[in-house]
């Protein structure tokens, strides 16, 4: 914290950076199983199963990115410096990602009303690429920003490859994998008979591979940053930042625990593990917080030195507070109007 | 080499414009689409009558396709700004980037939410809060429509900010920010422009309809199939009650009226093509003259603000007392004048000032580098734009002429004219955009900060190749979209539209009519504990 700042100044950049990472955090969350069911798409051959995956998200992917979209304006709003660095920065991926979610939103749409079967298929590969390709590069770009950011003066400057590292690769792979995770949990949750067995026997290899890459990248963590290793390997941080690693044991346990249950007959049981694997993502995103803090660009600026004018910050936050209650209890109606297993009888047409 | 290369400020240039001309093109269209389906519900409701709905739900699932393609394209724009933009961001970032985050928080979520509700019908939610959806739909489109076009106002005409010495424009004062001078007649302007847009779309699919019946009628007649000359139908509009036969008599046995209202009279030219081709016709008479009063506030409201530009839409070099409107000319930087002048003597001063011999600056006598970069965009982009809007005007009229007379639906040249005018909405939208953002060159926050110095510092090469991989993508993915648009437009709008049969699953789902999840009363095997 910085001594030299005391009222607003202090106080509002703490908020919003609280508020922007809530933000993120409920996109990665949300998209995240509906970016997973196009990853899936290669494991599920049947076209009636395909239908039924996609028709689960269908009502909720829309409102889902618009996380993005809050994460990405809000930044210009709030911390406009760091949205200045850091998208030049990522300039590549965050394009390719762009592109990717184009292509699957639009799939969304088109691949019901394609006509013949080489039509369908075209708009098959679109969504399962497009989802593959936008879940790869945020994770690339997670990677890269992570890794640290060349900065001079209030600008970005590295070259227009900086992002392609073998970290960021690594993290690239592991997100898609994660985002599998999630997809074949919520299909678990939402289908039943062979397409839950289905989600059930995918479930256990892509969180397994999930566990692998959280044990990897934090392996590498500390390494990256020499603030990393301070935060996490030095008394008394160490004792501070130990109950992650340990909360992340226990869900992966619960998670395999729940998994051997499934019964697939409804109910709390099949949501428990798409909600232990959400809980993974939300410790692993807690576990990034603990490395950052309080870098909103590393290792250039903090949330405070990035942060915009406290008339900017305070303008928008009297919305935001209004607002966003407003937006999650209809977001919340929206989840429950559609609550339920869906059948291969909801199929199209 | 460089000689031969865009550079990186050129690439990024025309990178944004090609982004934001393809996004544009959807909520022109579904600003005034949503609207338009609140009233076909409201009128529904209110009336009971079967037109309405059918009508709704035809234009529904349009709307879903549409408005799709709006949502994708649109998330890229909310990253363009930080991808290629970043000096402008960092810098102006304060000021703008709250009207944006107001934008997400007021109407992105409103539109995503209530959209999967909208489409998922009306049997899960009843009318009363299906109603109450489409509304709230359409009012996120207008609250999006408000903060971007106040945001990219605040670019025109910045008011209520400081600049710090590190070149930052900070907030001063949020009201002189949020309406600041540019931004009461650009967001009426537009917004009517959106409406025009969809009215002009509606017409046209309604005309095509009209006109594709009346053929298979006259062949249907040469063929002798059908005895009895083409009855003409004259008149018969079923937005006047009364005109139709009594509805009973045209009920199919034993049909008893349902809660759909009474079946409708299925005589004379398709009820719901007539439908489409009246309200437009409504629509075009009304709003296309107000929207010429619109501009004309507009363009002197920029003359106050932004003299540079409005000398290049009128193509005028030399500051004159009566100015001429040129009605057409080959503006010529080089040269400073306009050659092959087609021009009414003192008209300009008229419109602009209001008075014959009012005194318009010419570009002569502002300074060059604040002169527009592309002079003949702007001044061709302007003619377009006021072209295609006397058409509007002039098609409004001829639909009132003949809806006077009682001919409304079947004069075959005003239908084929009307089909023709389909796309002109989208045109003036798009020559309107070019008019002002071109015309605003060479500045992003005008007179503050250059469209030079507001560039990301990428390299050319990393813009052209995303640019490069942008128009491949548009093309395709859009492309494919409009083309199905275009066969959706094809299909005959038809009684019970979009009905699901009964004891169905129902239709549902976010962006996609697709059905997807089992009717409430029946919620499949919930909780089976």
């Amino acid at each position: 914290m910085p001594t030299d700042l005391s009222g607003w100044a202090l106080w509002l950049p703490l908020v919003w950076a609280a508020l922007i990472a809530l933000a993120v955090l409920l996109y990665v969350c949300m998209d995240g199983f509906d970016l997973g069911i196009g990853i899936l798409f290669p494991f599920m051959r049947e076209k009636a199963d395909r239908d039924v995956a996609v028709n689960s998200v269908a009502p909720v992917w829309d409102g889902n990115e618009t996380w993005l979209v809050m994460g990405g304006g809000g930044l210009l709003a709030v911390f406009p410096l760091a949205y200045a660095v850091v998208l030049p920065a990522l300039y590549m991926p965050l394009i390719l990602m762009l592109l990717a979610l184009v292509f699957r939103g639009v799939a969304f749409e088109m691949r019901f009303r394609a006509e013949g079967h080489r039509g369908q298929r075209w708009w098959d590969r679109a969504f399962s690429w497009g989802s593959m390709t936008a879940a790869f590069m945020q994770g690339i770009a997670l990677g890269a920003f992570v890794q640290g950011i060349e900065v001079q003066g209030r600008a970005y400057a590295g070259g227009w490859w900086d992002w392609l590292t073998p970290f960021s690769v690594l993290t690239g792979v592991a997100l898609v994998i994660g985002y599998g995770m999630l997809g074949a949990c919520w299909l678990l949750w939402k289908t039943q008979g062979p397409l839950h067995r289905r989600a059930a026997a995918l479930a256990r290899p892509f969180a397994l591979g999930t566990v692998a890459a959280i044990i990897l990248v934090s392996a590498i963590m500390p390494f990256l940053q020499p603030a990393f290793a301070e935060r996490w390997l030095t008394v008394p941080n160490i004792f501070y930042a130990a109950p992650v690693p340990l909360l992340v044991a226990i869900f992966v346990w619960r998670f395999f625990h729940a998994l051997a249950q499934d019964t697939g007959q409804g109910g709390i049981a099949d949501a428990r593990p798409f909600l232990l694997a959400l809980g993974l993502f939300v410790l692993s995103y807690v576990g990034l917080g603990i490395s950052l803090w309080p870098m909103i660009v590393p290792p250039a600026f903090t949330i405070w030195q990035a942060a915009a004018p406290p008339a900017s910050q305070k303008f928008v936050l009297v919305g935001a507070a209004v607002l966003i209650p407003v937006i999650l209890t209809y977001t919340g109606y929206v989840y429950w109007l559609f609550r339920g297993k869906v059948t291969t009888e909801t199929g199209y047409h | 080499m460089e000689t031969f290369l865009p550079s990186a400020l050129d690439l990024a240039r025309f990178q944004f414009a090609f982004v934001v001309v393809w996004h544009f093109l959807f909520p022109a269209f579904t600003i005034g689409l949503a609207s338009y389906l609140a009233v076909l519900e409201a009128l529904w409701l209110w009336t009971g009558r079967a037109v309405f709905l059918d009508t709704y739900r035809y234009w529904l699932k349009i709307f879903a396709v549409a408005f799709a393609m709006g949502v994708v394209s649109g998330l890229v724009m909310s990253y363009q700004f930080g991808t290629n933009w970043s000096v402008l961001s960092e810098r102006a970032g304060p000021v703008i980037g709250p009207l944006m985050a107001y934008e997400v928080l007021t109407a992105f979520f409103l539109e995503a939410g209530f959209l999967g509700v909208m489409l998922f019908g009306m049997e899960r939610v009843g009318k009363g809060l299906h109603m109450l959806a489409t509304a709230l739909v359409a009012t996120g489109t207008f609250f999006s429509a408000f903060w971007i076009l106040s945001a990219n106002s605040w670019l025109h005409t910045p008011a209520g900010f400081e600049l710090l010495s590190d070149g930052r424009f900070v907030p001063a004062d949020w009201w002189a920010i949020i309406f600041n001078p540019s931004f009461p007649f650009r967001l009426a302007h537009t917004v009517t422009g959106a409406y025009l847009t969809t009215a002009l779309i509606v017409g046209a699919v309604g005309a095509w309809h009209l006109l594709r019946e009346r053929q298979g009628r006259r062949e249907r007649h040469d063929a002798g199939m059908e005895s009895v000359a083409d009855p003409g139908w004259p008149g018969r509009s079923i937005l006047e009650p009364g005109t139709g036969q009594p509805a009973a008599a045209q009920s199919r046995p034993g049909s008893a009226p349902t809660e759909r209202g009474e079946e409708e009279s299925e005589a004379g030219p398709n009820p719901r093509a007539r439908l489409m081709f009246s309200m437009a016709m409504w629509m075009l008479l009304v709003v296309a003259p107000v929207q010429a009063v619109l501009g004309d506030l507009h363009g002197t409201n920029t003359f106050q603000h932004q003299p540079a530009k409005v000398a290049a839409m009128e193509g005028h070099f030399e500051t004159e007392r009566g100015a001429p409107s040129i009605l057409f000319g080959i503006p010529d930087a080089a040269e400073e004048r306009t050659r092959m002048q087609v021009a009414i003597p003192r008209l300009a001063s008229l419109y602009l000032t209001h008075s014959w011999n009012g005194e318009v600056r010419g570009l002569k006598d502002i300074p060059r580098d604040h002169w527009p970069t592309n002079l003949p965009l702007v001044f061709f982009a302007f003619r377009v734009m006021v072209g295609l809007g006397l058409l509007m005007i002039a098609l409004g009229l001829a639909g009132g002429v003949m809806r006077w007379r009682g001919r409304l639906y079947d004069t075959p040249w005003m239908l084929r004219w009307a089909t023709l005018m389909g796309p002109a909405g989208l045109v003036a939208v798009t020559a309107g955009w070019i008019v002002t953002e071109a015309g605003r060159q060479p500045f992003t926050v005008y007179d503050h900060l250059r469209t030079a110095d507001s560039v990301s510092p990428v390299a050319a090469p990393a813009v052209a190749t995303s640019l490069a991989a942008f128009i491949v993508v548009y093309f395709v993915v859009f492309g494919a979209g409009i083309w199905y648009l275009l066969k959706l437009f094809r299909q005959t709008p038809k009684p019970h539209e979009g009905t699901p049969p009964k004891d169905q699953p129902i239709r549902t789902a976010g962006i996609t009519p697709a059905p997807s999840v089992q009717a409430g009363s029946n919620p499949g095997p919930q909780p089976a504990e």
